[in-house]
């Protein structure tokens, strides 16, 4: 079983080979509708299986966070789970379980998600329980305390105890030093620890209400029934008082950043990371098709760095248009025994050099096209998928930006590529971590 | 709110949901091969599962790990293609071929659309019956083996997971040990033992395919036979039978970390798969500590005390006896605390009868999320293979609900007194172990 409240971020991380839709198969939103009060809802009809899916997504992620209360978006999402008037304190997930479903959520950078599983039979329960905590979440002091302690374990176990991932923290950080993606969604220790009730109560009123959310259904539902029972338990929420203007802006980088961290591990490993424009920049589709060229066993960063010249034993490229700001292009590999970082690291330039000088060939792009082209349609299989799709594309702007990507991503030819490639990976524009093993001193 | 109230109730009467019907067909082909088939139109693609008996119970314990390495090695290279061939036609398809083993099998997976379905099937069934294992591809994937093996050994949870099943089997049960073998046995593996393995168990008498998704009966059959009918059926060995030690009482194991929390893991033998018991524990283990945020284990630690992100319970379902085991990740300084009340849970369970609502509210989510397990055309190929490999019978969907429907207060009561054993067990714990204030003596 999969535990809830995940993090969303670390999924996000690997998510974008999900997202492509193809002309065949497109998804089909067979009810939109704005309610008064500004509640946007979205219903997609697949009577493949008797089950639905119900995702509530609110405008609100860590680039969200005051200052010095970094977390609180993430740990107010933990807190959604702990009552109203209602429902009691353990109740929320209960009550779902007890109906045969399954329900979590996670936060991102930018917005944070919940969602319940159930047979469509069922739905219903999930709209009226996420109804109920839209508007009527006790916070309660004590669940405060203990639910903070809560994160500070999931930090520890994420991060803390984790060189990989505590590099991945220190390459962000450093990369961004104006904009709050500088922040880890799971927020720094001592801004979890002085994070007051008072502090979540503030950050519930501005972001959780309906103007500030989405609801996206899929499965096997009557999309005029789903609305009505949407409109009978969201239709009385009110609009909420205004909420901070969000105004940062990352300048940009002039010189490349280094950054060391020294831990207990046992293999080197090194993060690069460039500033790249998101989704939908003109030059964000060509970085998608440069990382699916650079990504898989048939890759460049594989069958280079990792079977031919058996420097990595693992070497990846990552990239996620689907941030609301620029965010960033990792490049990243663990060092293999007997090798170094420093070998590892020549090694990606050499990657990046060859895509500058030289444009991949055609089949290299028709190849990403059609990875692109067939996860999107598998990712199809699963109705959560699709929900998930279209809420996030609509947190972008619209869920219609999908034919938008779509579009892009066919029309990317080699010289796109190359040109992205000379734009964005040049030395003053990355960021590089690289991870030293430390032992430690005395073994008992 | 009203109803929600009502919405309990009815699910406290109703226990049973309506299924998801697989509707698998059943087929015996005539070299052997079990083909199951499940016909789903409603995407153009086609999901393929193949399961070969083969796993850790078939190689000697001194060169573990080969079972392992023999499915890593049919991607890389054929009579027809090189390893970089099968990889660039797959991915240009924007497919998904691979295969890996398991404690108990190994299995194969396709994922295709169905407009690549025979190209796809013709590189599938090409590593199925021409892999050439080329001494190079061996050399080189041993050294990948190796590398994730020492890598693996940052992830504390890896480390306690390794030594929770060493004490467990010991030295020659397979599930003492891992799939991917150790640095040293992997040295001991050659080429002919590589081919003699594949040679052995890679036949169609010994083999279970599920195919799913856009595609007929007809066409499954056809698919097969005009790729897999020069497959040909073998002698397949006995599969040894493998002594498991006892644990008569505590045995506390712990490694030193520079750690922030605390790995641990307590637990002990469990059940075979075909224990008939299986299904009054899966409802017992559900409320003890099973059950996500339903779970006793989880209201105590993470809820009422905020002293872990996860904690969780459960018995593997294996063909040999598999593993009951609790793990949670706390705070070094917790460790003891939490280790505490695991103990006290599992006592507790095994004392007094669980209340009516905690029987009903089990049997609701085990049923009721059935149809979730098999919602995709590839989670029923895959439930497809294991219900053949575990006998559980093509109906199994059909006949869960009443199997956990009929479990018992009693029932309940009597599995955790004979499953759990809350004075004889292995605790791992992984982390600062001074600030753990954790002993041989304290436990």
């Amino acid at each position: 079983m999969k535990f809830k409240r995940v993090s969303g971020w670390l999924i996000i991380f690997s998510l974008f080979v999900l997202f492509a839709p193809s002309p065949v198969y497109p998804i089909t939103v067979s009810k939109e509708e704005i309610l008064p009060n500004g509640l946007k809802v979205l219903v997609i009809e697949d009577h493949k299986a008797p089950i639905a899916t119900f995702q509530i997504w609110y405008r609100v992620g860590s680039r969200n966070d005051p200052k010095g209360k970094t977390g609180i978006s993430h740990l107010l999402e933990h807190m959604m789970f702990k009552g109203t008037e209602k429902i009691g304190p353990k109740q929320f997930s209960r009550i779902i379980q007890r109906n045969g479903g399954i329900d979590n959520a996670y936060t991102t950078k930018d917005y944070t998600m919940y969602f319940e599983t159930l047979s469509s039979d069922r739905i219903n329960l999930a709209i009226e329980l996420e109804a109920d905590r839209m508007k009527n979440l006790l916070l309660r002091k004590d669940d405060s305390l203990y639910e903070r302690s809560v994160v500070m374990e999931e930090r520890r176990m994420r991060y803390e105890d984790d060189p990989q991932r505590s590099l991945y923290e220190e390459v962000v950080a450093t990369a961004f030093k104006v904009h709050p993606y500088h922040n880890p969604v799971i927020g720094w220790m001592s801004d979890l620890g002085s994070i007051q009730q008072e502090d979540l109560l503030l950050h519930y009123s501005r972001y959780y209400a309906p103007e500030n959310a989405v609801v996206v259904i899929a499965g096997d539902v009557n999309p005029e029934e789903i609305l009505q029972k949407i409109k009978e338990e969201f239709g009385s929420i009110k609009k909420t008082a205004k909420r901070p203007v969000f105004s940062s802006k990352e300048p940009v980088q002039r010189g490349q950043k280094r950054v060391y961290l020294k831990k207990e591990a046992k293999l080197p490993y090194i993060l690069i990371a460039y500033h790249v424009p998101s989704f939908p920049d003109k030059d964000s589709a060509a970085l998608d098709v440069l990382s699916y060229i650079l990504s898989g066993k048939s890759g460049r960063l594989y069958k280079n760095l990792v079977r031919t010249k058996e420097i990595a034993l693992n070497a990846f490229a990552s990239y996620s248009g689907f941030y609301i700001d620029p965010y960033l292009f990792f490049l990243g590999g663990t060092v293999r025994p007997g090798r170094k970082a420093e070998d590892l690291e020549r090694a990606f330039y050499e990657e990046i050099k060859r895509i500058q000088e030289t444009p991949p060939t055609e089949r290299e792009i028709q190849k990403a096209k059609n990875q692109v082209e067939a996860s999107f349609i598998m990712e199809q299989d699963s109705i959560y998928n699709q929900a998930e799709l279209i809420g996030m594309f609509e947190m972008l702007g619209d869920w219609r930006l999908i034919d938008k990507y779509l579009k892009m991503i066919r029309e990317v030819r080699p010289e796109d590529v190359q040109r992205v490639a000379r734009k964005y990976f040049t030395e003053d524009n990355r960021t590089v971590g690289i991870l030293i093993p430390e032992k430690r001193g005395v073994e008992k | 709110m009203k109803r929600i109230k009502l919405l309990i109730l009815l699910s406290l009467l109703f226990i049973s949901t309506p299924l998801y019907a697989i509707d698998a067909k059943r087929e015996v082909l005539p070299n052997g091969l079990v083909l199951l088939h499940s016909e789903k139109h409603n995407l153009p693609i086609v999901k393929v599962t193949l399961l070969i008996k083969a796993s850790p119970f078939n190689e000697p314990p001194e060169k573990a790990g080969l079972a392992n390495l023999v499915a890593s090695l049919l991607t890389e290279g054929t009579k027809n293609r090189t390893s970089e061939q099968i990889s660039e036609e797959i991915e240009f398809l924007g497919a998904h071929l691979g295969a890996a083993t398991d404690r108990d099998y190994t299995l194969l997976k396709l994922s295709i659309l169905k407009k690549d379905l025979e190209k796809g099937f013709s590189i599938f069934s090409d590593i199925l019956l021409n892999p050439v294992f080329p001494p190079e591809e061996i050399k080189r994937k041993i050294d990948l083996i190796k590398g994730g093996l020492r890598q693996a050994e940052e992830e504390p949870g890896f480390l306690a997971s390794r030594e929770f099943r060493r004490t467990l089997y010991g030295k020659h049960h397979p599930y003492g040990r891992l799939v991917e073998g150790t640095l040293e046995s992997l040295d001991n593996i050659n080429r002919e033992d590589i081919v003699g393995f594949y040679k052995t168990y890679y036949r169609p008498n010994n083999a279970i395919v599920a195919i799913v998704g856009d595609i007929t009966h007809e066409e499954a059959i056809n698919l097969l036979k005009r790729f897999l009918s020069s497959w040909e059926k073998g002698n397949i060995p006995e599969t040894p039978e493998y002594h498991i030690p006892k644990i008569e009482d505590v045995k506390l194991i712990t490694i030193d970390r520079e750690l922030t929390q605390a790995n641990i893991i307590l637990g002990h033998h469990g059940v075979k798969r075909s224990n008939p018991d299986y299904y009054a524990i899966s409802v017992m283990n559900y409320i003890f500590g099973g059950g996500g945020f339903a779970s006793r284990l989880m209201m105590r630690i993470r809820d009422d005390m905020g002293l872990a992100y996860d904690v969780h319970s459960f018995f593997s379902s294996d063909k040999d006896t598999g593993v009951f085991e609790v793990g949670v990740q706390t705070k070094n300084e917790s460790a003891r605390t939490v280790i505490d009340v695991i103990l006290k849970e599992m006592r507790r369970v095994r004392s007094e009868h669980v209340s009516d609502r905690e029987l009903n509210d089990a049997k609701s989510y085990l049923t009721g999320s059935f149809p979730r397990r098999i919602d995709t055309m590839g989670k029923i190929a895959d439930f497809l293979v294991l219900t053949e490999f575990y006998n559980l019978g093509i109906d199994y969907d059909k006949k869960y609900p009443q199997l956990i429907n009929s479990v018992t207060k009693d029932d309940i009561l009597r599995v955790a007194k004979k499953y759990l054993h809350p004075d004889r067990y292995i605790l791992v714990v992984v982390g600062d172990i001074e600030k753990t204030g954790i002993s041989g003596s304290t436990f």
